[in-house]
């Protein structure tokens, strides 16, 4: 009896997240497959899918930015995570705060801000200038956008990383030491490999809103930029290249699910990662 | 005389000015097995983690093998740890556990093989490689985490509580696989124990510690024979511990009695503190007794009944392998080597009246601790 009742609460409880998600998650992938396999006339065809050879430097060039971008996030943040565990818990508050706090505001208005810094003019040319340098450009470069990017996503990588860490047992550190592990070694041997799960989630938050951006790209870019989620964007404002963005978003879906599935396999076996 | 070892001169430790350990001097001689013990938070732990490194004293000095290692980091030192809780790794399996110190020191494969095999049946894991330590039971982890130090070829060998998380079963087992293990390798063991009896049941020297200090070192017979204080003596087995008053060498007055003892060399009159092992009291007749009291509980332990006898408002404990009747009076002797005399300390008249005793207590203090 008691048994009953419970999960008919529980049924219960997951029924708004249930319609939710079959609205705005299973729908709309429905569509998306509707479309990328349809042409205007309704009639199924492979043809949208076969056209995307055209895009496929666009799809090389979203994929390695996104890696660039990510793996840079990875160098800064897993240094700036292991210190931010190893501080008072007093410091760690702040350090916390500063982190979080780019998070606070909204990406658009922060990919608007640094673009303002960047450009023609704006603060870091202008000091450059003072202090002797030429003048450069850096809006519409490639090193813009992947700046943009990680400046975006940085606190998605620390975040994640630095949780692992401050839960990872310090007997572990000190049992590696124990055994004969200089620091550095400590850290490849033991840190990295007990932390992986932690890793593992922050690049797939950084890699995946990466690979599909179009808002940084878009502005930092100067226009010059045609990353895969500008083209998507762009066969969506009008109605006749629905098709065609239905079957670039499916593409892209699918690389991001091989991509987590490749990062999976260095996770442990019995850690499956949740996207 | 054997080597000395290890030695520590004069170290103190506080955390947040809280001091843990204060002057503590102690020599450790090669190829002993030497027990830390003590109660919670009196600072065992914290003096074996500064023999490994993980701690730096404030002040004094730790010296190995006639250097002082104070800035010595743990990696860099030939000692090994059997850590509370083990810290096996989590993502590696048993044989790449145990080989991971060999790994770290860059050991040919095939040798590596050879003494992983050796180490596993050492410690009785043959068969169990390619085991995840997450699977194991707590024995099993226990024997792989003595197996990942033991490989090393340490000089020492520090356990901190390593049989804590035990069941009273498998710990007895594991206390004489350790032992022999020790007497297999011949490696200084250095053991850390809240638990007397097994102190007194593995080790050469004992090392009893309380409130950051040491009290006492000595072998266990003469720890237990010869207690240096009330601390000691009640912190190691049972004991009634009674004012009494030096009157000269080999005569003391305690409990409105005057008895014959063994010990010399007090003050005339001296206050000090009696201890009476409960095992060393007979019960006799009212009659044939220098003290009477009434018995006022008894309980069946086994090999012994425990009995608690009032006299003179004093509880005393008595194991004796008579039964006696609650209320009943009786008798007690109290032969003139039963009498141990210890000079008063700051723990005089803190313990060894049984009028609060309760079995419960006892279980309580076994309770496994924390780190401290």
């Amino acid at each position: 009896m008691m048994k009953n009742r419970r999960s008919l609460f529980e049924r219960i409880a997951g029924a708004p997240y249930v319609a939710w998600s079959a609205m705005f998650i299973i729908a709309p992938l429905l569509f998306v497959l509707y479309f990328a396999f349809t042409d205007r006339n309704g009639s199924f065809t492979f043809e949208n899918i076969l056209s995307l050879t055209s895009y496929s430097q666009t799809f090389v060039m979203s994929l390695a930015f996104s890696l660039i971008a990510t793996t840079v996030c990875l160098l800064i943040g897993y240094p700036l995570a292991y210190c931010m565990s190893k501080t008072s818990e007093r410091v760690r508050g702040i350090l916390m705060v500063l982190l979080m706090l780019p998070m606070w505001i909204s990406l658009l208005i922060r990919t608007y801000s640094l673009m303002a810094l960047l450009d023609n003019g704006g603060l870091v040319s202008t000091l450059l200038v003072k202090l002797g340098f030429e003048k450069l450009t850096f809006i519409g470069t490639d090193g813009a956008v992947i700046l943009g990017m990680i400046y975006d996503f940085l606190p998605y990588m620390v975040l994640p990383i630095y949780t692992s860490l401050t839960k990872l047992d310090k007997r572990y550190i000190e049992a590696s030491a124990d055994l004969g592990c200089n620091p550095l070694q400590t850290l490849i041997k033991v840190m990295l490999p007990l932390t992986m799960p932690g890793i593992i989630s922050g690049v797939t938050m950084v890699f995946v809103p990466s690979i599909s951006t179009f808002y940084i790209s878009q502005k930092l870019g100067g226009g010059s930029f045609d990353l895969i989620g500008d083209t998507i964007e762009r066969q969506f404002q009008n109605a006749v290249t629905y098709h065609t963005g239905a079957a670039i978003s499916l593409v892209m879906m699918i690389l991001i699910l091989i991509s987590l599935a490749i990062m999976n396999k260095f996770s442990d076996n019995d850690e499956e990662i949740i996207v | 005389m054997k080597k000395k070892l290890i030695e520590l001169r004069n170290v103190c430790k506080s955390f947040d000015d809280e001091p843990v350990l204060s002057n503590i001097d102690l020599f450790i001689t090669d190829k002993e097995f030497v027990t830390l013990l003590g109660p919670s938070g009196c600072g065992k732990t914290t003096t074996l983690r500064i023999i490994g490194g993980f701690e730096t004293p404030d002040s004094g000095e730790v010296i190995f093998d006639g250097q002082s290692i104070a800035d010595v980091p743990p990696y860099k030192r030939n000692v090994n740890t059997v850590f509370q809780k083990y810290a096996l790794f989590p993502h590696l399996n048993v044989y790449e556990n145990i080989a991971f110190g060999l790994r770290i020191s860059k050991v040919k494969e095939d040798e590596i093989r050879r003494r992983v095999k050796e180490m596993l049946e050492l410690v009785n894991l043959r068969g169990f490689e390619r085991r995840n330590v997450t699977m194991l039971s707590g024995g099993q982890q226990q024997r792989v985490a003595i197996a990942r130090a033991l490989i090393n070829h340490p000089k020492v060998l520090l356990l901190d509580e390593p049989l804590g998380a035990l069941d009273l079963k498998l710990r007895k087992d594991m206390q004489n696989e350790l032992k022999n293990i020790q007497h297999k390798t011949g490696i200084t063991f250095i053991y850390v124990t809240h638990d007397q009896e097994e102190a007194l049941s593995m080790s050469d020297t004992v090392v009893v510690m309380a409130d950051g200090k040491i009290q006492q070192i000595g072998t266990p017979t003469d720890i237990y024979n010869e207690p240096i204080n009330a601390f000691v003596a009640d912190f190691i087995g049972e004991s009634n511990i009674i004012d009494g008053v030096m009157l000269e060498d080999y005569k003391v007055k305690f409990a409105g009695q005057v008895f014959k003892c063994l010990d010399k060399g007090f003050d005339k009159n001296e206050p000090i503190d009696v201890v009476v092992r409960p095992e060393d009291v007979d019960v006799v007749k009212p009659e044939d007794g220098m003290l009477t009291g009434v018995v006022t509980s008894v309980t069946f332990k086994g090999v012994h009944y425990e009995i608690i006898v009032d006299i003179k408002g004093f509880k005393w404990m008595i194991q004796s392998t008579d039964y006696v009747a609650p209320e009943a009076t009786i008798g007690l002797f109290i032969e003139p080597d039963a009498i141990h005399i210890m000079k008063k300390s700051e723990y005089s008249n803190m313990f060894g009246d049984y009028s609060t005793f309760s079995d419960e207590m006892d279980h309580l203090s076994d309770i496994v601790e924390e780190d401290e």
